[in-house]
């Protein structure tokens, strides 16, 4: 059925079509809408899961391993400091191996305090070891959902689903939200290796000395490495039964394209605009959304890009003392395999406007010089 | 509720033995933490009532039950003092360790 929603709460309905069994959470702008409609669902029973009312994002986070590890399906969503707050408790989610999927809507880290949207909130919790979908469109959000509880519960790694502050979660968009029962024909339900049960007691989380901690570690990443093909995989599939196609990265126009642009999150539908009034305008540029950020798209990143004669990235971030860090991820993808160079731009922190005179402005700076600049090239400050 | 037995540490010789997550890897049985403790529970039984919270609350799993009544097992009990806290007849003193 077709609905009109906004990004919030087609992240509620993806929790709700996933059947998930606990949901725990605590409210924050710019999410608190997530959790409200899924709170209603459980009240008016629409939805059958224990949702659980905490008193931090830590707690959230606990409470939702404490459910994931007994074998429910969980799922809780937040935003900005109170990621932060959860910070300790994601890597107890992916070094547990508990399937969790948390929506994260993107909102610029305090101070100076903001709730418009930014991506250092997550991407600081970037190497905790959970795989992370940044959202284009509200349709997205919800078969992100549901596909990242597939390919989560066969690898036992949690996701994470992001979106923009307001230029997503408080946007209202169409969107076809599924029958349940086709949802349940591709999303079976969760079948953990091993949980918690009083039939069969176990210590979970104990000691881990240097004898055991190494390989606990490495048997992460190698179920990491399987990441990127099971993604592809479960696109497919769900493509071939809800007619959508979703995989790790989401290029337009780059076959021929001299100029990409490499974007994340809603950038790439304003990059779209761009791409097609430059084209007009005879330039060929094309864009390179990248959805998945971990497990790293290497092979479509590098196969897409090293067709290019310049690649420009734009960063809603930055790492203070290196650069924008899909930068940083673009590049060090390429050392070797590419010799195509790469510019690199920041723009947009804490909720600035991205438009189509900001993508100009990249453009032109892209095609104006051979190389890129050593500085870092800061798109609509007030200098 | 009985004293935990020794058992042979769990060494896995390759990854592919390894469960997913640190889960039953038997560990705390060797990590012998009476070592850290600076005072020691002491039941007074003949004040006991039997009702088992003590045994309940130990965060350690540092006291077990022999004949109905419950025995501290210092070879693990880090002197946390939560059993004397929570005994509602008041009959587990915290007794300063000997140096």
């Amino acid at each position: 059925m077709r609905k009109v929603l906004m990004g919030n709460h087609a992240l509620s309905y993806g929790a709700m079509l996933s059947r998930v069994q606990v949901i725990a959470a605590y409210p924050i702008t710019p999410q608190t809408q997530v959790v409200e409609l899924l709170s209603e669902m459980c009240a008016e029973k629409i939805l059958d899961a224990q949702f659980i009312k905490v008193e931090s994002e830590h707690s959230a986070m606990a409470a939702c391993l404490g459910a994931s590890l007994a074998g429910a399906r969980t799922f809780t969503a937040t935003s900005a400091q109170g990621l932060a707050l959860m910070h300790e408790l994601l890597h107890w989610a992916s070094g547990g191996r508990l399937p969790v999927v948390l929506g994260n809507i993107n909102r610029a880290m305090a101070p100076g305090w903001s709730i418009w949207t930014d991506q250092n909130d997550s991407l600081s919790q970037r190497d905790t070891g959970w795989m992370q979908f940044y959202c284009g469109s509200n349709q997205e959000v919800l078969d992100s959902v549901i596909q990242a509880f597939k390919v989560a519960e066969k690898l036992h790694i949690p996701a994470m689903i992001i979106l923009d502050a307001f230029s997503l979660s408080h946007t209202y968009e169409i969107v076809d939200v599924p029958d349940q029962e086709k949802v349940d024909k591709f999303l079976p339900p969760f079948q953990p290796k091993f949980r918690l049960t009083p039939d069969e007691p176990h210590a979970f989380g104990g000691l881990t000395s240097p004898e055991h901690y190494f390989e606990l570690r490495y048997k992460l990443q190698k179920d990491m490495e399987k990441a990127p093909a099971l993604i592809e995989e479960t696109g497919q599939e769900f493509e071939e039964l809800f007619g959508r196609k979703l995989g790790l990265v989401d290029p337009y126009k780059c076959d021929d394209a001299e100029i990409i642009l490499v974007t994340s999150g809603t950038t790439g539908y304003t990059a779209r605009v761009a791409v097609d009034h430059f084209r007009e305008k005879g330039l060929k540029v094309g864009n390179l959304r990248i959805r998945v950020l971990r497990p790293f798209p290497f092979e479509k990143v590098q196969s897409i890009l090293s067709h290019a004669k310049k690649v420009a990235v734009i960063d809603r971030n930055i790492s203070y003392g290196h650069h924008g860090i899909f930068y940083q991820e673009v590049k060090s993808a390429l050392y070797g395999n590419s010799s195509v160079p790469v510019f690199g731009y920041i723009t947009g922190l804490g909720g600035r406007d991205i438009t189509l005179n900001t993508f100009q402005k990249i453009i032109e700076e892209t095609q104006r010089n051979e190389t890129p600049p050593e500085r870092i090239s800061w798109i609509g400050v007030k200098k | 509720m009985k004293k935990q037995q020794p058992t042979k540490k769990i060494i896995f010789h390759s990854e592919k033995e390894m469960p997913l997550a640190p889960y039953s890897l038997g560990s705390m049985l060797h990590n012998r933490t009476g070592a850290w403790r600076n005072i020691r529970p002491e039941i007074n039984l003949e004040n006991c009532i039997q009702c088992g919270i003590c045994w309940k609350f130990c965060p350690d799993v540092a006291i077990y039950i022999e004949n109905e009544y419950p025995v501290v097992d210092y070879t693990y009990c880090k002197g946390c003092g939560l059993c004397a806290e929570e005994c509602p007849v008041k009959c587990i003193t915290m007794v300063e360790e000997e140096k």
